[in-house]
């Protein structure tokens, strides 16, 4: 699913923010990504979903080496990672509706065939009250469960959450761990970064990722030769 | 396309307020600008060509022999003789009269034939000689050669020589013309090169949220090649508009002027197709320069 081979970043002149990354995302696992802050999470994360090219080494994503990839092949890699960003970064002149359904009309699904799923996932976020309401009118936790619902309805084959739970309040944040347990179980890879120890005890078969100062902590080397390789 | 279509969901991608501002009020200024002056070089290209065409096998010849009588006599024999030629379309001699009217203009007199300042003047026979089109340098060389022979001491003087200057000067102002309305294009493009960018600087945040969606560069660029080219379009046409009332107050205007630059002061048919060419030539060098501007400034994102 994905492969990170010693993979490094740097901005510009700067020391590299990560360094030395390696490892390998299993199909339908969950992984939460830990670290203190700057550790370089979510520089990690933007090579993830593909907006940051690493400085160096070797980002395979679904079987393809992505750091040579040609520009006009990202969309189509892209289309097949869901993304949900702390800062929520619903288009603000949309309504919830039409934030959920922008995925599906950018990979040109006709509107009569958007009507349903996009209503569906309004179900399950419980936001079919709220379909026509701009986002600066929802709370953060509405505004939350529309990211994620803009994130899941095209069925993406990875999900990647970016401190999904910062801005929720405990309740929230169990029940938007439940909507991505939900969708690892219909064999989505989830990636979830957070600071929140709680969430990740809650969480079965999950494994952990920890940044230290742009590097991985992997002492074992289970992240970089997980068990599924090694058979 | 010029404007491509976009499905009416798909462009609610962008927030609904006009994208460039001023720019439809800029364009409509320039698309003004750029008639009027494309229908000055047009009509002052063929006021030139008019007065090329008119003058170019066109010469007078000036008697000015001291006897009335022999002056008289001289003037019918060249008259004639020039009627003979073959290279010769028409042969006049200029009444005294017409002579005497034009005098009296420089004067400040009625030139009459009650007026004694031109009365005392000793007046030059004229005649006027137009020779066929196309007849070229020879001809005049064997007129010449005629007149010398029929009346020894006449001057014979080719329009071209005194209106000659007149004629490039006109057609000097309309390559001027052209120029501009060139340079206004460029202008236009311009207007069009900074709105682009302009909006992609305002609506970055959207542009990177729909890539990271998966949006190609050509989905992103419609939207606002689109929005870029209806905006244009309305500038550039309330500006056509304004121009062709403009045109047709000056028109109206000219209406009365039967002679001289007025007369030949109009665009023609082909003028007129030509100009009402030129708003949708400035629509689609827009939507095209909004385009590539698009295409060239989304290829630096990842």
């Amino acid at each position: 699913m994905v492969e990170f081979d010693h993979v490094g970043l740097r901005y510009g002149p700067d020391s590299e923010v990560l360094a030395d990354i390696s490892f390998v995302l299993q199909p339908g696992s969950f992984y939460f990504l830990t670290g203190p802050s700057g550790a370089g999470k979510t520089s990690l994360l933007k090579m993830l979903y593909l907006a940051q090219r690493p400085s160096r080494g070797i980002v395979r994503l679904f079987n393809e080496d992505v750091v040579t990839l040609p520009r006009q092949r990202l969309p189509g890699f892209r289309r097949r990672i869901g993304v949900v960003f702390q800062d929520f970064r619903l288009i603000p002149h949309l309504s919830a509706r039409d934030n959920i359904a922008l995925p599906l009309r950018i990979a040109g699904v006709e509107e009569a065939d958007l009507t349903g799923p996009v209503g569906e996932m309004l179900s399950w976020i419980g936001l079919n009250e709220r379909a026509h309401a701009l986002p600066a009118t929802l709370s953060g936790g509405e505004q939350q469960r529309v990211a994620i619902a803009r994130a899941v309805i095209a069925r993406p084959q990875l999900l990647i959450a970016d401190e999904p739970t910062g801005n929720v309040d405990p309740d929230m944040a169990m029940r938007l761990l439940g909507l991505f347990e939900a969708l690892n179980r219909l064999g989505t890879t989830v990636v979830v970064a957070t600071h929140d120890i709680h969430l990740i005890s809650r969480v079965d078969n999950a494994q952990m990722m920890r940044l230290e100062k742009g590097r991985l902590a992997d002492p074992t080397g289970a992240l970089r030769y997980p068990p599924a390789n090694k058979a | 396309m010029i404007i491509p279509r976009v499905p009416p969901q798909h462009r609610a991608m962008l927030a609904q307020n006009r994208l460039s501002g001023p720019t439809p009020w800029v364009l409509a200024i320039l698309m003004l600008l750029t008639l009027l002056a494309a229908a000055a070089g047009l009509s002052l290209a063929r006021a030139a060509n008019g007065i090329g065409g008119a003058i170019a096998g066109r010469v007078t010849v000036q008697i000015v022999t001291a006897n009335p009588e022999v002056r008289s006599q001289q003037a019918q024999r060249i008259r004639r003789a020039a009627a003979a030629q073959p290279f010769v379309r028409a042969a006049r001699a200029v009444p005294r009269e017409e002579v005497a009217a034009t005098l009296g203009r420089w004067f400040g007199t009625s030139g009459g034939g009650d007026d004694p300042v031109v009365a005392s003047l000793p007046l030059p026979e004229l005649v006027d000689i137009d020779l066929v089109a196309g007849s070229g340098a020879a001809a005049q060389t064997r007129l010449r050669a005629l007149i010398e022979r029929t009346a020894p001491g006449a001057r014979m003087i080719p329009h071209a020589e005194w209106l000659g200057p007149v004629a490039n000067t006109i057609r000097t102002l309309a390559w001027v013309a052209a120029a501009l309305v060139i340079l206004m294009a460029l202008a236009s493009a311009a207007v069009v090169i900074m709105t682009a960018r302009a909006a992609l600087g305002t609506h970055y945040a959207t542009i990177e949220m729909l890539h990271l969606i998966g949006a190609t560069d050509q989905q992103v660029c419609r939207l606002f090649q689109r929005r870029i080219a209806i905006d244009s379009a309305y500038g550039i046409m309330f500006g056509a508009l304004v121009a062709v009332v403009l045109m047709a107050v000056i028109g109206w205007q000219l209406t009365g002027v039967t002679s001289g630059l007025g007369a030949s002061a109009e665009l023609g048919i082909g003028g007129w197709i030509f100009l009402a060419l030129l708003p949708l030539l400035a629509i689609a060098l827009a939507a095209l320069t909004a385009r590539v501007t698009l295409l060239r400034a989304l290829k630096t994102m990842l």
